[in-house]
């Protein structure tokens, strides 16, 4: 069977195993040389491919959850759509959430994944309080930040590659109400979307979408959001009987992968333009639902097929604060020269990195991810920006990589020698690869 | 719905899909299988999405001596009952020198469900209410060569819930046989099933849920397999036996 992650780049042809039960799990892990554990495959390259897979999606029940003080227990399988459908009600949110809301509680911990409150509360890995990892020898391990700290900072963005999270628990956040009240500011270029970055640090959300086809003296303009929970005051009459709503489901679905040629510069340059003329007005606001506040792109079921059969990366890096204008700038003139622009652009301005994580992918300054078509010429193109975030002193996300070169990334994660280290310390080399652990020379 | 449903074999895919069912409808669950420390998980997850209570028990469908007493120290008698045990089994094995096979085979989808069936038989008799779901197969409603020690087993329980639907009626219990074709689940997994005729556990849960109302005597889960039956039944004897089946 074919299996691929997100961007559908790369595919593999090796067995996925779907164990139900943890004896199960420690089974086919015994009986394998090479396994990674895999979740929903939101990531977009090769994290979790590789020559043997264990899916989690089985291990999916929710084990305890508290509802006075938000603490939950889950199996390393549940999504964290169903932890929000269970939270929600009884106002509770996840205190960090990516893009969508289809990754498993185990890809969240593997990636550390990061949200639009990174500046503010940090990864998902900060609010871990206990895990269980199944090791390479097939023994489970407790461990939390005061226990095995070890083990638990090097499986918090991790990859997968300390062994197999089973289950964890973790602190959800405090919420009045389901609804986001949000600001939308436009910025004409780069400096002003930065200063308004500066500017915007007391909200708890902040994100930016940036328009990758302007240049010259629009270079860099964007749409900041920022949003804030909404206190039940701040509802409109008609919401305030159901303040904690779930969302109703209405969803479209892309059936099929449409022609690659579709996805060109001349219609990433009107999706792009129209999407920053959409509105006339400069700034303006309003109150909105959780759902197509955080997770806009899940409403749209299958939208990676939109790129075509041949698949799609997601470059994302982040430069350090004093490099970040620079280098920024220097990376969108590379597209301009190429000509290859992205839609679902998203700029961050990050807070401080968790330094026990080593692995961890978010550290302070800005943080840009774009999607590109997969083609020779973007390969390329993918090169030379990697030459400019090195330069830079930057990095790029593993979650999202699908073809970095292992002395960049060696040379970009200046603790990649600590967590093989650790890696070597609870034996898990000699079990536990992706290809991209392979590649980037982390497990071989 | 305000009942209690006890669900034997509950580790099985079906199962947990029917537990999912009726949890949603606010049933209190009585899960029951071998390894019962195997459900702790379904348990809470039942419990936090639903808030319904779910009891474990254990339950060995091959040790019939236990069976009595697993039904009378259960916490509330069943309104409804699943039964959901079974094994496919290894054809292969059980039709050369290993009859332990082909024995366990027989045992763990026939004589067990006799066994459990009769006690539940009589105490849904003497209430005068009741539903059983019986999960057989349509494998028993012709011997084919890939599986008919599995089959022949299965057989003899659409015979055995038919007989018992015959005595059950006048007591307004219901009996109904489910045969559910084609399953996407752990039991099947790995074998090339076409997808047409291929039912997910959650559409089985379904129609299992339904059917406590509407009360069919038999049923399919996908229409298609009452025809795909009729047509695999009706084929002479004599072009049968020739069929690579």
């Amino acid at each position: 069977m074919k299996t691929t992650n997100w961007g559908n780049y790369p595919v593999t042809q090796t067995p996925t195993f779907n164990p139900s039960f943890e004896e199960d799990v420690i089974r086919i892990l015994q009986a394998s040389d090479s396994v990674i554990a895999r979740g929903n495959g939101r990531c977009y390259g090769d994290s979790s491919l590789g020559g043997k897979m264990i899916s989690t999606l089985n291990l999916n029940k929710i084990l305890a959850f508290d509802r006075q003080t938000g603490l939950i227990t889950c199996q390393a399988g549940v999504l964290l759509s169903d932890v929000i459908e269970v939270a929600v009600p009884y106002g509770f949110f996840l205190p960090v959430t990516p893009g969508t809301k289809f990754v498993t509680i185990g890809g969240a911990i593997a990636s550390d994944v990061h949200g639009k409150n990174h500046h503010s509360e940090g990864t998902f890995g900060q609010h871990v309080t206990e895990m269980e990892v199944l090791l390479a020898d097939g023994q489970i391990v407790t461990c939390s930040p005061s226990q095995h700290a070890d083990l638990f900072w090097t499986t918090c963005g991790g990859m997968g590659l300390t062994g197999i999270v089973l289950k964890a628990t973790f602190r959800l956040k405090k919420i009045e109400t389901a609804y986001i009240r949000q600001e939308q500011v436009k910025a004409r270029n780069l400096e002003e979307i930065m200063d308004l970055f500066a500017e915007s640090e007391s909200w708890t959300y902040t994100v930016s979408w940036l328009d990758t086809s302007a240049h010259g003296k629009d270079l860099g303009r964007s749409i900041m959001m920022r949003g804030e929970h909404a206190s039940l005051e701040e509802l409109p009459q008609k919401w305030k009987k159901n303040p904690l709503a779930l969302p109703k489901n209405k969803k479209l679905n892309i059936p099929f992968y449409f022609p690659s040629f579709l996805i060109n510069d001349l219609t990433l340059k009107i999706m792009n333009r129209g999407y920053y003329f959409k509105s006339p007005k400069k700034q303006w606001s309003g109150i909105t639902h959780y759902d197509p506040y955080y997770y806009p792109l899940d409403s749209i079921l299958n939208w990676n097929r939109v790129y075509g059969k041949n698949g799609f990366t997601q470059y994302q890096f982040v430069l350090p604060p004093e490099a970040s204008r620079e280098g920024l700038r220097k990376v969108l003139e590379r597209l301009e020269k190429y000509k290859q622009y992205s839609f679902v652009t998203v700029l961050k301005l990050f807070g401080k990195a968790y330094k026990e994580a080593v692995l961890s992918f978010p550290m302070e300054g800005y943080n840009l991810a774009m999607d590109f078509k997969i083609c020779p010429e973007v390969m390329k193109m993918l090169d030379e920006l990697d030459a400019i975030v090195a330069d830079y002193g930057g990095r790029l996300y593993l979650a999202k990589d699908a073809r970095m070169k292992a002395e960049f990334f060696h040379q970009s994660y200046a603790n990649s020698h600590l967590f093989r280290e650790t890696l070597d310390k609870w034996q898990a080399r000699c079990k536990f690869h992706s290809l991209q652990s392979d590649r980037l020379k982390i497990t071989v | 719905m305000n009942s209690t449903i006890l669900i034997l074999g509950a580790t099985s895919d079906m199962a947990q899909a029917c537990a999912y069912r009726f949890a949603k409808a606010g049933c209190q669950l009585i899960l029951a299988s071998r390894k019962v420390s195997r459900l702790a998980p379904l348990q809470s997850d039942l419990e936090i999405k639903h808030q319904v209570k779910v009891h474990l028990a254990e339950f060995d469908a091959c040790a019939y001596i236990t069976h009595t007493q697993f039904y009378q120290s259960l916490p509330s008698k069943p309104d409804v009952v699943i039964l959901a045990f079974g094994i496919l089994g290894e054809q292969e094995i059980a039709q050369k020198d290993d009859f332990a096979e082909a024995h366990k085979i027989i045992d763990a989808n026939y004589t067990g469900a006799v066994s459990i069936l009769n006690i539940i038989a009589n105490d849904f008799e003497q209430r005068k209410s009741g539903t059983i779901l019986a999960l057989s197969s349509v494998a028993g409603d012709r011997g084919r060569q890939s599986n008919y020690i599995y089959g022949s087993a299965k057989a003899g329980l659409t015979a055995y819930l038919s007989g018992l639907r015959n005595r059950l009626s006048k007591a307004g219990v219901q009996v109904i046989t489910v045969k559910p074709g084609f399953v996407a689940t752990k039991m099947t997994e790995g074998l090339p099933l076409p997808k047409p005729l291929t039912a997910k556990p959650e559409q089985v849960a379904n129609s299992l849920f339904k059917a406590v109302k509407k009360k069919p005597n038999t049923m399919y889960v996908l229409p298609v397999w009452r025809y795909i039956m009729l047509i695999i039944r009706n084929i002479p004897e004599g072009i049968f036996k020739k069929l690579n089946l």
